[in-house]
Protein backbone atom coordinates (compact mmCIF):
# COMPACT_ATOMS: atom_id res chain seq x y z
CA UNK A 1 0.00 0.00 0.00
CA UNK A 2 1.50 3.26 -1.19
CA UNK A 3 0.07 5.34 1.66
CA UNK A 4 1.74 3.11 4.26
CA UNK A 5 4.52 5.42 5.43
CA UNK A 6 2.21 8.44 5.52
CA UNK A 7 -0.38 6.57 7.64
CA UNK A 8 2.36 5.28 9.91
CA UNK A 9 3.85 8.73 10.49
CA UNK A 10 0.45 10.18 11.38
CA UNK A 11 -0.47 7.30 13.65
CA UNK A 12 2.66 7.19 15.83
CA UNK A 13 3.54 10.88 15.74
CA UNK A 14 7.20 10.10 15.04
CA UNK A 15 9.14 11.15 11.99
CA UNK A 16 11.63 8.31 11.87
CA UNK A 17 13.53 9.91 8.99
CA UNK A 18 15.31 12.34 11.32
CA UNK A 19 17.16 9.45 12.98
CA UNK A 20 18.17 7.85 9.68
CA UNK A 21 21.68 7.97 8.20
CA UNK A 22 20.61 7.00 4.71
CA UNK A 23 22.31 3.67 5.15
CA UNK A 24 22.07 0.79 7.64
CA UNK A 25 22.77 2.87 10.73
CA UNK A 26 20.22 4.97 12.58
CA UNK A 27 20.58 6.85 15.84
CA UNK A 28 18.91 4.41 18.23
CA UNK A 29 19.79 6.17 21.46
CA UNK A 30 18.66 9.53 20.11
CA UNK A 31 15.35 7.99 19.03
CA UNK A 32 14.88 6.52 22.52
CA UNK A 33 15.78 9.83 24.14
CA UNK A 34 13.89 12.31 22.01
CA UNK A 35 10.67 10.45 21.52
CA UNK A 36 10.59 8.52 24.75
CA UNK A 37 10.43 9.68 28.33
CA UNK A 38 12.99 9.58 31.12
CA UNK A 39 12.81 6.62 33.45
CA UNK A 40 11.55 8.88 36.24
CA UNK A 41 8.79 10.26 34.02
CA UNK A 42 7.72 6.77 33.07
CA UNK A 43 7.61 5.70 36.71
CA UNK A 44 5.28 8.65 37.32
CA UNK A 45 3.11 7.82 34.29
CA UNK A 46 2.84 4.17 35.35
CA UNK A 47 2.01 5.12 38.94
CA UNK A 48 -0.98 7.11 37.67
CA UNK A 49 -2.61 3.86 36.56
CA UNK A 50 -1.11 1.60 39.27
CA UNK A 51 1.27 -0.18 36.92
CA UNK A 52 4.55 -1.63 38.21
CA UNK A 53 6.08 -2.11 41.67
CA UNK A 54 5.10 -5.77 41.46
CA UNK A 55 6.06 -8.30 44.15
CA UNK A 56 9.17 -10.44 44.02
CA UNK A 57 9.01 -14.04 45.27
CA UNK A 58 11.82 -16.41 46.06
CA UNK A 59 10.81 -19.83 44.70
CA UNK A 60 12.28 -21.84 47.56
CA UNK A 61 10.72 -25.19 46.74
CA UNK A 62 11.60 -24.98 43.07
CA UNK A 63 15.17 -24.05 44.03
CA UNK A 64 15.23 -27.06 46.34
CA UNK A 65 14.13 -29.27 43.44
CA UNK A 66 16.85 -27.76 41.23
CA UNK A 67 19.48 -28.71 43.81
CA UNK A 68 18.31 -32.31 43.82
CA UNK A 69 19.46 -32.55 40.22
CA UNK A 70 22.59 -30.37 40.50
CA UNK A 71 26.21 -31.22 41.35
CA UNK A 72 27.15 -30.44 44.98
CA UNK A 73 27.41 -26.69 45.59
CA UNK A 74 25.40 -25.88 42.46
CA UNK A 75 21.80 -24.72 42.12
CA UNK A 76 21.23 -20.97 42.11
CA UNK A 77 18.35 -19.37 44.01
CA UNK A 78 15.39 -18.75 41.68
CA UNK A 79 13.17 -15.67 42.05
CA UNK A 80 10.15 -14.55 40.09
CA UNK A 81 8.72 -11.06 39.57
CA UNK A 82 4.95 -11.34 39.72
CA UNK A 83 3.98 -9.15 36.81
CA UNK A 84 0.52 -10.74 36.79
CA UNK A 85 -0.20 -8.20 39.56
CA UNK A 86 -0.34 -5.40 36.98
CA UNK A 87 -3.84 -4.04 36.17
CA UNK A 88 -4.32 -6.13 32.99
CA UNK A 89 -2.51 -9.17 34.38
CA UNK A 90 0.87 -9.01 32.66
CA UNK A 91 4.03 -6.90 32.19
CA UNK A 92 2.48 -5.60 28.99
CA UNK A 93 0.64 -3.02 31.11
CA UNK A 94 4.02 -1.26 31.42
CA UNK A 95 4.32 -1.08 27.66
CA UNK A 96 0.74 0.04 27.15
CA UNK A 97 0.84 2.63 29.95
CA UNK A 98 3.40 4.85 28.21
CA UNK A 99 1.85 4.42 24.74
CA UNK A 100 -1.66 5.26 25.87
CA UNK A 101 -0.44 8.18 28.01
CA UNK A 102 1.43 9.52 25.00
CA UNK A 103 -1.61 9.09 22.72
CA UNK A 104 -3.74 11.01 25.20
CA UNK A 105 -1.15 13.77 25.55
CA UNK A 106 -1.01 14.23 21.78
CA UNK A 107 -4.80 14.46 21.63
CA UNK A 108 -5.62 11.22 19.84
CA UNK A 109 -9.22 10.04 20.41
CA UNK A 110 -8.31 6.38 20.46
CA UNK A 111 -5.62 3.74 20.17
CA UNK A 112 -5.24 0.70 17.93
CA UNK A 113 -2.98 -2.27 18.42
CA UNK A 114 -2.48 -5.39 16.33
CA UNK A 115 -1.95 -8.20 18.83
CA UNK A 116 -3.41 -11.55 19.79
CA UNK A 117 -1.66 -11.54 23.15
CA UNK A 118 -1.56 -9.88 26.56
CA UNK A 119 -0.67 -6.57 24.96
CA UNK A 120 -4.22 -6.19 23.63
CA UNK A 121 -5.72 -6.49 27.08
CA UNK A 122 -3.08 -4.09 28.39
CA UNK A 123 -3.85 -1.40 25.79
CA UNK A 124 -7.60 -1.85 26.28
CA UNK A 125 -7.23 -1.59 30.06
CA UNK A 126 -5.04 1.53 29.90
CA UNK A 127 -7.37 3.10 27.32
CA UNK A 128 -10.33 2.45 29.65
CA UNK A 129 -8.48 4.20 32.50
CA UNK A 130 -7.67 7.22 30.36
CA UNK A 131 -11.06 7.41 28.62
CA UNK A 132 -9.73 6.66 25.14
CA UNK A 133 -11.38 4.44 22.56
CA UNK A 134 -9.62 1.23 21.65
CA UNK A 135 -9.55 -1.23 18.76
CA UNK A 136 -7.60 -4.48 18.97
CA UNK A 137 -6.91 -6.42 15.77
CA UNK A 138 -6.29 -10.12 16.33
CA UNK A 139 -5.10 -13.02 14.22
CA UNK A 140 -7.48 -15.44 15.86
CA UNK A 141 -8.96 -18.27 13.77
CA UNK A 142 -7.98 -20.82 11.18
CA UNK A 143 -10.14 -21.32 8.07
CA UNK A 144 -12.43 -23.66 10.03
CA UNK A 145 -13.19 -20.78 12.40
CA UNK A 146 -11.34 -22.57 15.22
CA UNK A 147 -9.29 -20.39 17.56
CA UNK A 148 -6.67 -20.97 20.24
CA UNK A 149 -8.38 -20.75 23.66
CA UNK A 150 -5.63 -18.38 24.78
CA UNK A 151 -6.42 -15.90 21.98
CA UNK A 152 -10.19 -16.20 22.48
CA UNK A 153 -9.69 -15.39 26.15
CA UNK A 154 -7.70 -12.31 25.17
CA UNK A 155 -10.53 -11.15 22.93
CA UNK A 156 -12.90 -11.55 25.86
CA UNK A 157 -10.61 -9.53 28.14
CA UNK A 158 -10.32 -6.72 25.57
CA UNK A 159 -14.10 -6.56 25.26
CA UNK A 160 -14.41 -6.53 29.02
CA UNK A 161 -12.35 -3.31 28.98
CA UNK A 162 -14.71 -1.79 26.39
CA UNK A 163 -12.55 -2.28 23.32
CA UNK A 164 -13.72 -3.28 19.85
CA UNK A 165 -12.05 -6.53 18.82
CA UNK A 166 -11.57 -7.19 15.11
CA UNK A 167 -10.83 -10.88 14.63
CA UNK A 168 -9.16 -12.25 11.52
CA UNK A 169 -8.06 -15.58 10.13
CA UNK A 170 -4.40 -16.50 9.70
CA UNK A 171 -2.20 -14.38 7.49
CA UNK A 172 0.22 -11.45 7.46
CA UNK A 173 -2.32 -9.37 5.50
CA UNK A 174 -3.65 -8.48 8.94
CA UNK A 175 -1.28 -5.55 8.61
CA UNK A 176 -3.32 -4.28 5.66
CA UNK A 177 -6.56 -4.31 7.69
CA UNK A 178 -4.67 -2.64 10.51
CA UNK A 179 -3.49 0.19 8.25
CA UNK A 180 -7.01 0.71 6.90
CA UNK A 181 -8.32 1.04 10.45
CA UNK A 182 -5.59 3.55 11.34
CA UNK A 183 -6.49 5.57 8.26
CA UNK A 184 -10.24 5.39 8.88
CA UNK A 185 -10.14 6.33 12.57
CA UNK A 186 -7.04 8.52 12.86
CA UNK A 187 -6.27 6.75 16.13
CA UNK A 188 -2.80 6.32 17.62
CA UNK A 189 -0.84 3.23 16.63
CA UNK A 190 0.00 1.73 20.03
CA UNK A 191 2.65 -0.42 18.41
CA UNK A 192 4.64 -2.77 20.61
CA UNK A 193 7.78 -1.47 18.96
CA UNK A 194 7.74 2.30 19.45
CA UNK A 195 10.21 3.93 21.86
CA UNK A 196 7.29 4.53 24.29
CA UNK A 197 6.47 0.86 24.47
CA UNK A 198 10.03 -0.27 25.03
CA UNK A 199 10.82 2.53 27.47
CA UNK A 200 7.79 1.35 29.45
CA UNK A 201 9.53 -1.95 30.17
CA UNK A 202 12.68 -0.23 31.41
CA UNK A 203 11.03 0.30 34.79
CA UNK A 204 10.83 -3.50 35.13
CA UNK A 205 14.60 -3.92 34.78
CA UNK A 206 15.20 -0.95 37.05
CA UNK A 207 12.85 -2.32 39.73
CA UNK A 208 14.62 -5.68 39.62
CA UNK A 209 17.94 -4.08 40.42
CA UNK A 210 16.45 -1.93 43.22
CA UNK A 211 14.48 -4.87 44.66
CA UNK A 212 17.59 -7.05 44.90
CA UNK A 213 19.90 -4.36 46.21
CA UNK A 214 17.44 -3.75 49.00
CA UNK A 215 16.73 -7.42 49.68
CA UNK A 216 20.06 -9.15 49.01
CA UNK A 217 22.52 -6.27 48.83
CA UNK A 218 23.44 -7.00 45.23
CA UNK A 219 22.11 -7.12 41.70
CA UNK A 220 20.80 -10.42 40.32
CA UNK A 221 23.43 -12.53 38.57
CA UNK A 222 21.21 -13.74 35.75
CA UNK A 223 17.86 -12.50 34.44
CA UNK A 224 15.97 -14.91 32.20
CA UNK A 225 13.48 -13.28 29.85
CA UNK A 226 10.86 -14.89 27.64
CA UNK A 227 11.64 -13.67 24.14
CA UNK A 228 9.27 -13.11 21.23
CA UNK A 229 9.41 -9.74 19.47
CA UNK A 230 12.34 -8.65 21.63
CA UNK A 231 10.70 -5.79 23.53
CA UNK A 232 10.55 -7.53 26.87
CA UNK A 233 14.24 -8.34 26.72
CA UNK A 234 15.30 -4.95 25.33
CA UNK A 235 13.34 -2.92 27.87
CA UNK A 236 14.34 -5.03 30.86
CA UNK A 237 18.02 -4.98 29.89
CA UNK A 238 17.97 -1.22 29.34
CA UNK A 239 16.38 -0.72 32.75
CA UNK A 240 19.05 -2.86 34.41
CA UNK A 241 21.76 -0.82 32.66
CA UNK A 242 20.10 2.43 33.78
CA UNK A 243 20.24 1.10 37.34
CA UNK A 244 23.94 0.38 36.89
CA UNK A 245 23.55 -3.41 36.99
CA UNK A 246 26.25 -3.90 34.37
CA UNK A 247 27.29 -7.40 35.46
CA UNK A 248 23.84 -8.97 35.29
CA UNK A 249 23.71 -11.54 32.48
CA UNK A 250 20.73 -11.38 30.14
CA UNK A 251 19.39 -14.71 28.91
CA UNK A 252 16.58 -14.91 26.35
CA UNK A 253 14.32 -17.97 26.34
CA UNK A 254 11.78 -19.06 23.71
CA UNK A 255 9.54 -22.08 23.29
CA UNK A 256 10.88 -24.22 20.48
CA UNK A 257 8.36 -24.35 17.62
CA UNK A 258 10.86 -25.32 14.94
CA UNK A 259 9.22 -26.75 11.84
CA UNK A 260 5.90 -24.93 12.23
CA UNK A 261 5.19 -22.15 9.74
CA UNK A 262 3.64 -19.14 11.45
CA UNK A 263 1.54 -18.12 8.43
CA UNK A 264 0.21 -21.63 7.79
CA UNK A 265 -3.53 -22.04 8.14
CA UNK A 266 -3.25 -25.76 8.88
CA UNK A 267 -0.42 -25.41 11.41
CA UNK A 268 -1.93 -22.40 13.21
CA UNK A 269 -3.68 -24.57 15.78
CA UNK A 270 -0.95 -27.19 16.00
CA UNK A 271 1.08 -24.98 18.30
CA UNK A 272 0.27 -24.62 21.97
CA UNK A 273 1.96 -21.25 22.48
CA UNK A 274 0.86 -18.08 20.77
CA UNK A 275 3.81 -16.01 21.98
CA UNK A 276 7.25 -16.38 23.51
CA UNK A 277 8.19 -18.90 20.84
CA UNK A 278 10.89 -19.22 18.20
CA UNK A 279 8.39 -18.35 15.44
CA UNK A 280 8.67 -14.76 16.66
CA UNK A 281 11.96 -14.92 18.56
CA UNK A 282 14.24 -15.87 15.69
CA UNK A 283 12.80 -13.69 12.89
CA UNK A 284 12.57 -10.64 15.16
CA UNK A 285 16.14 -11.11 16.43
CA UNK A 286 17.54 -11.51 12.94
CA UNK A 287 15.42 -8.69 11.52
CA UNK A 288 13.82 -6.43 14.18
CA UNK A 289 12.65 -3.86 11.63
CA UNK A 290 10.08 -6.30 10.29
CA UNK A 291 7.72 -4.81 12.90
CA UNK A 292 4.85 -2.37 12.28
CA UNK A 293 7.04 0.74 12.65
CA UNK A 294 9.94 1.76 10.37
CA UNK A 295 12.60 1.35 13.07
CA UNK A 296 11.87 -0.98 15.94
CA UNK A 297 12.88 0.12 19.42
CA UNK A 298 13.08 -3.58 20.36
CA UNK A 299 16.57 -4.75 19.43
CA UNK A 300 17.26 -7.89 21.48
CA UNK A 301 20.69 -8.68 20.02
CA UNK A 302 22.00 -5.43 21.54
CA UNK A 303 21.50 -6.85 25.01
CA UNK A 304 21.37 -10.63 24.86
CA UNK A 305 24.25 -12.63 26.38
CA UNK A 306 22.73 -16.01 25.71
CA UNK A 307 19.64 -17.41 23.97
CA UNK A 308 18.07 -20.77 24.81
CA UNK A 309 14.97 -22.72 23.86
CA UNK A 310 12.74 -25.01 25.91
CA UNK A 311 10.09 -27.42 24.67
CA UNK A 312 6.34 -26.86 25.07
CA UNK A 313 5.94 -29.74 27.53
CA UNK A 314 8.51 -28.28 29.93
CA UNK A 315 6.66 -24.96 30.08
CA UNK A 316 3.36 -26.68 30.87
CA UNK A 317 5.18 -28.80 33.44
CA UNK A 318 6.70 -25.71 35.13
CA UNK A 319 3.31 -23.99 35.15
CA UNK A 320 1.84 -26.93 37.06
CA UNK A 321 4.89 -27.07 39.35
CA UNK A 322 4.64 -23.34 40.15
CA UNK A 323 1.06 -23.87 41.30
CA UNK A 324 1.70 -27.16 43.12
CA UNK A 325 4.82 -26.35 45.13
CA UNK A 326 4.92 -22.55 45.21
CA UNK A 327 1.20 -21.84 45.45
CA UNK A 328 1.21 -19.50 42.46
CA UNK A 329 -1.32 -20.27 39.75
CA UNK A 330 -0.23 -18.30 36.69
CA UNK A 331 -0.61 -18.53 32.91
CA UNK A 332 1.73 -20.76 30.90
CA UNK A 333 3.23 -18.24 28.45
CA UNK A 334 5.07 -16.31 31.16
CA UNK A 335 6.65 -19.50 32.42
CA UNK A 336 8.86 -20.09 29.38
CA UNK A 337 11.70 -18.28 31.13
CA UNK A 338 10.98 -20.22 34.33
CA UNK A 339 11.44 -23.55 32.54
CA UNK A 340 14.78 -22.27 31.20
CA UNK A 341 15.78 -20.96 34.64
CA UNK A 342 15.24 -24.39 36.18
CA UNK A 343 17.92 -25.79 33.92
CA UNK A 344 20.30 -22.79 33.96
CA UNK A 345 20.22 -22.64 37.79
CA UNK A 346 21.85 -26.07 37.84
CA UNK A 347 24.98 -24.63 36.18
CA UNK A 348 25.38 -21.85 38.76
CA UNK A 349 26.72 -21.85 42.35
CA UNK A 350 24.22 -21.97 45.20
CA UNK A 351 24.84 -18.35 46.23
CA UNK A 352 23.99 -17.00 42.77
CA UNK A 353 20.64 -15.38 42.01
CA UNK A 354 18.62 -16.08 38.90
CA UNK A 355 15.45 -14.11 38.23
CA UNK A 356 12.50 -14.84 36.01
CA UNK A 357 11.15 -11.35 35.38
CA UNK A 358 7.48 -11.98 34.61
CA UNK A 359 4.35 -13.98 35.24
CA UNK A 360 0.98 -13.56 33.52
CA UNK A 361 -2.60 -13.99 34.72
CA UNK A 362 -4.44 -17.25 34.28
CA UNK A 363 -8.11 -17.94 33.58
CA UNK A 364 -10.49 -19.76 31.24
CA UNK A 365 -8.64 -20.49 28.00
CA UNK A 366 -5.36 -19.25 29.37
CA UNK A 367 -4.45 -22.16 31.55
CA UNK A 368 -2.72 -25.50 31.00
CA UNK A 369 -5.95 -27.53 31.07
CA UNK A 370 -7.77 -25.77 28.19
CA UNK A 371 -4.53 -25.42 26.25
CA UNK A 372 -3.67 -29.11 26.58
CA UNK A 373 -7.29 -30.10 25.89
CA UNK A 374 -7.16 -27.99 22.74
CA UNK A 375 -3.84 -29.55 21.69
CA UNK A 376 -5.29 -33.05 22.03
CA UNK A 377 -8.40 -32.06 20.07
CA UNK A 378 -6.13 -30.86 17.29
CA UNK A 379 -4.35 -34.18 17.04
CA UNK A 380 -1.33 -33.44 19.21
CA UNK A 381 -0.15 -36.37 21.31
CA UNK A 382 0.57 -35.68 24.99
CA UNK A 383 3.40 -37.84 26.32
CA UNK A 384 5.28 -38.12 29.61
CA UNK A 385 8.91 -38.78 28.74
CA UNK A 386 12.04 -37.08 27.50
CA UNK A 387 11.39 -33.51 26.27
CA UNK A 388 14.34 -33.82 23.89
CA UNK A 389 12.14 -36.02 21.73
CA UNK A 390 9.33 -33.50 21.35
CA UNK A 391 8.34 -32.68 17.75
CA UNK A 392 6.40 -29.37 17.57
CA UNK A 393 3.07 -29.85 15.84
CA UNK A 394 3.11 -33.60 16.48
CA UNK A 395 3.48 -34.08 20.22
CA UNK A 396 4.00 -32.36 23.56
CA UNK A 397 6.37 -34.12 25.94
CA UNK A 398 6.15 -33.47 29.69
CA UNK A 399 9.45 -34.24 31.47
CA UNK A 400 9.02 -37.50 33.40
CA UNK A 401 10.78 -35.92 36.37
CA UNK A 402 12.43 -32.53 37.01
CA UNK A 403 15.80 -34.01 36.01
CA UNK A 404 14.59 -34.18 32.43
CA UNK A 405 14.13 -30.41 32.14
CA UNK A 406 16.72 -28.98 29.79
CA UNK A 407 17.48 -26.03 27.55
CA UNK A 408 18.94 -26.02 24.06
CA UNK A 409 21.45 -23.30 23.15
CA UNK A 410 20.76 -21.12 20.14
CA UNK A 411 24.01 -20.22 18.42
CA UNK A 412 24.08 -16.43 18.93
CA UNK A 413 26.96 -16.07 16.49
CA UNK A 414 24.76 -17.52 13.77
CA UNK A 415 21.88 -15.21 14.71
CA UNK A 416 24.15 -12.15 14.65
CA UNK A 417 25.55 -13.11 11.26
CA UNK A 418 22.05 -13.56 9.95
CA UNK A 419 21.06 -10.13 11.26
CA UNK A 420 24.02 -8.45 9.57
CA UNK A 421 23.23 -10.29 6.36
CA UNK A 422 19.62 -9.09 6.51
CA UNK A 423 20.78 -5.48 7.02
CA UNK A 424 22.92 -5.69 3.89
CA UNK A 425 20.12 -7.30 1.86
CA UNK A 426 17.26 -5.08 3.06
CA UNK A 427 19.13 -1.78 2.71
CA UNK A 428 20.76 -2.96 -0.54
CA UNK A 429 24.13 -1.76 0.67
CA UNK A 430 27.28 -2.34 -1.35
CA UNK A 431 29.68 -0.46 0.88
CA UNK A 432 29.36 -0.26 4.63
CA UNK A 433 30.30 3.07 6.22
CA UNK A 434 32.22 3.61 9.46
CA UNK A 435 28.93 4.76 10.96
CA UNK A 436 27.23 1.51 9.89
CA UNK A 437 30.09 -0.48 11.33
CA UNK A 438 29.71 1.13 14.74
CA UNK A 439 25.94 0.67 14.62
CA UNK A 440 26.18 -3.02 13.67
CA UNK A 441 28.73 -3.64 16.42
CA UNK A 442 26.34 -2.09 18.96
CA UNK A 443 23.28 -3.78 17.51
CA UNK A 444 24.95 -7.20 17.82
CA UNK A 445 26.71 -6.57 21.15
CA UNK A 446 30.00 -7.35 19.44
CA UNK A 447 32.95 -5.36 18.09
CA UNK A 448 33.83 -3.65 14.83
CA UNK A 449 36.35 -6.41 14.20
CA UNK A 450 33.60 -8.99 14.53
CA UNK A 451 31.37 -7.11 12.06
CA UNK A 452 34.26 -6.64 9.60
CA UNK A 453 34.90 -10.38 9.63
CA UNK A 454 31.23 -11.17 8.98
CA UNK A 455 31.16 -8.61 6.15
CA UNK A 456 34.27 -10.16 4.64
CA UNK A 457 32.45 -13.50 4.49
CA UNK A 458 29.56 -11.73 2.77
CA UNK A 459 31.95 -10.05 0.28
CA UNK A 460 30.82 -6.57 1.35
CA UNK A 461 33.24 -3.64 1.16
CA UNK A 462 33.98 -1.50 4.17
CA UNK A 463 34.63 2.20 3.67
CA UNK A 464 37.67 2.98 5.81
CA UNK B 1 -36.93 -12.23 11.85
CA UNK B 2 -33.85 -13.20 13.86
CA UNK B 3 -32.70 -9.80 15.11
CA UNK B 4 -34.09 -6.30 15.56
CA UNK B 5 -32.53 -2.85 15.75
CA UNK B 6 -30.25 -2.41 18.77
CA UNK B 7 -29.55 -6.13 19.26
CA UNK B 8 -25.92 -7.06 20.04
CA UNK B 9 -24.74 -9.13 17.08
CA UNK B 10 -21.72 -10.62 15.40
CA UNK B 11 -20.94 -10.13 11.73
CA UNK B 12 -18.58 -11.81 9.29
CA UNK B 13 -16.78 -10.56 6.20
CA UNK B 14 -14.42 -11.89 3.56
CA UNK B 15 -11.56 -9.38 3.45
CA UNK B 16 -9.57 -11.04 0.69
CA UNK B 17 -10.65 -13.86 -1.60
CA UNK B 18 -7.98 -16.54 -2.24
CA UNK B 19 -6.95 -14.96 -5.57
CA UNK B 20 -6.26 -11.61 -3.85
CA UNK B 21 -4.05 -13.02 -1.08
CA UNK B 22 -0.37 -12.20 -0.66
CA UNK B 23 1.90 -14.25 -2.91
CA UNK B 24 4.43 -15.18 -0.22
CA UNK B 25 1.98 -17.28 1.83
CA UNK B 26 2.23 -21.01 2.42
CA UNK B 27 0.15 -23.02 -0.05
CA UNK B 28 -2.56 -23.97 2.49
CA UNK B 29 -3.16 -20.36 3.54
CA UNK B 30 -3.31 -19.08 -0.03
CA UNK B 31 -6.10 -21.53 -0.79
CA UNK B 32 -8.46 -19.95 1.76
CA UNK B 33 -9.89 -16.43 2.09
CA UNK B 34 -8.88 -13.88 4.74
CA UNK B 35 -11.94 -13.61 6.96
CA UNK B 36 -13.00 -11.11 9.61
CA UNK B 37 -15.46 -11.03 12.51
CA UNK B 38 -16.65 -8.03 14.51
CA UNK B 39 -19.46 -7.23 16.93
CA UNK B 40 -21.85 -4.36 17.45
CA UNK B 41 -25.42 -3.09 17.81
CA UNK B 42 -27.64 -3.81 14.79
CA UNK B 43 -28.58 -0.66 12.88
CA UNK B 44 -31.06 -2.29 10.49
CA UNK B 45 -34.70 -2.27 11.65
CA UNK B 46 -34.66 -6.06 11.46
CA UNK B 47 -32.52 -8.79 9.93
CA UNK B 48 -32.09 -12.52 9.50
CA UNK B 49 -28.94 -14.56 9.90
CA UNK B 50 -27.07 -14.67 6.58
CA UNK B 51 -28.21 -11.18 5.53
CA UNK B 52 -25.90 -8.23 4.98
CA UNK B 53 -26.36 -5.76 7.82
CA UNK B 54 -24.82 -2.64 9.31
CA UNK B 55 -23.70 -2.43 12.92
CA UNK B 56 -22.35 0.18 15.30
CA UNK B 57 -19.40 -1.30 17.20
CA UNK B 58 -18.95 -0.77 20.94
CA UNK B 59 -16.69 2.23 20.32
CA UNK B 60 -19.08 3.68 17.72
CA UNK B 61 -17.65 2.63 14.37
CA UNK B 62 -20.04 1.61 11.56
CA UNK B 63 -19.26 -1.66 9.84
CA UNK B 64 -21.21 -3.80 7.37
CA UNK B 65 -21.09 -7.56 7.11
CA UNK B 66 -23.07 -10.77 7.09
CA UNK B 67 -25.08 -11.37 10.27
CA UNK B 68 -23.89 -14.63 11.86
CA UNK B 69 -24.86 -14.53 15.55
CA UNK B 70 -27.17 -12.73 17.95
CA UNK B 71 -26.12 -12.13 21.55
CA UNK B 72 -22.74 -13.80 20.88
CA UNK B 73 -21.00 -15.20 23.95
CA UNK B 74 -17.63 -16.68 24.82
CA UNK B 75 -17.55 -20.45 24.97
CA UNK B 76 -13.98 -21.00 26.09
CA UNK B 77 -13.52 -22.70 29.43
CA UNK B 78 -11.07 -24.49 31.74
CA UNK B 79 -10.78 -27.49 29.44
CA UNK B 80 -11.31 -31.14 30.18
CA UNK B 81 -9.55 -33.34 32.68
CA UNK B 82 -5.98 -33.94 31.51
CA UNK B 83 -4.94 -36.99 33.54
CA UNK B 84 -1.38 -36.85 32.15
CA UNK B 85 -0.49 -33.86 34.35
CA UNK B 86 -1.65 -35.37 37.63
CA UNK B 87 1.77 -36.87 38.51
CA UNK B 88 3.54 -33.52 38.54
CA UNK B 89 2.50 -32.18 41.94
CA UNK B 90 2.64 -35.51 43.78
CA UNK B 91 6.04 -36.41 42.39
CA UNK B 92 7.49 -32.97 43.21
CA UNK B 93 6.06 -33.05 46.75
CA UNK B 94 7.53 -36.51 47.30
CA UNK B 95 10.94 -35.34 46.04
CA UNK B 96 10.86 -32.32 48.36
CA UNK B 97 9.94 -34.44 51.38
CA UNK B 98 12.64 -36.99 50.64
CA UNK B 99 15.13 -34.08 50.65
CA UNK B 100 14.13 -33.11 54.17
CA UNK B 101 14.91 -36.61 55.42
CA UNK B 102 18.37 -36.54 53.86
CA UNK B 103 19.16 -33.12 55.27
Amino acid sequence: MARKSEIMKKSVGIDYSIFESGSIAFDYERMMKETGYSLQEIEEIQKQTSVGSTPLYELKNITKLVRKFSSPGKGARIFIKDEACNPSGSFKARRAATSVYHAQKLGYKGVIAATSGNYGAAVASQAAMRGLKCIIVQECYDSRGVGQPEIIEKARACEAYGAEVVQLTVGPELFYSFLLLLEETGYFNASLYTPFGIAGVETLGYELSMDFRQREGKDPDVVVITNAGGGNLTGTARGLIKAGAFDTKIVGASVNLEGLHMASDEQFNKKSFTTGHTGFGIPFATWPDRSDVPRSAARPLRYMDRYVTVNQGSVFYMTELLAQVEGLERGPAGNTALAAAFSIAQELDEDKIIVVQETEYTGAGKHILPQLTFAKENGIELIIGDPKEEIPGKNIILPKNPGYMHTTEIDLDKIKRSYIKNCIANYKVETVTENDLEFLAQDTKSSKEYVINVLKDLNVNVER
Amino acid sequence: MDAKKGDWVRIHNIILTPDKRASNLPEDTRKVPLEMWDKGFLLNEEANIGQEVEIETYIGRRVTGILVEINPYWGHDFGKCVPEILYIGRQARALLKEGEDIE
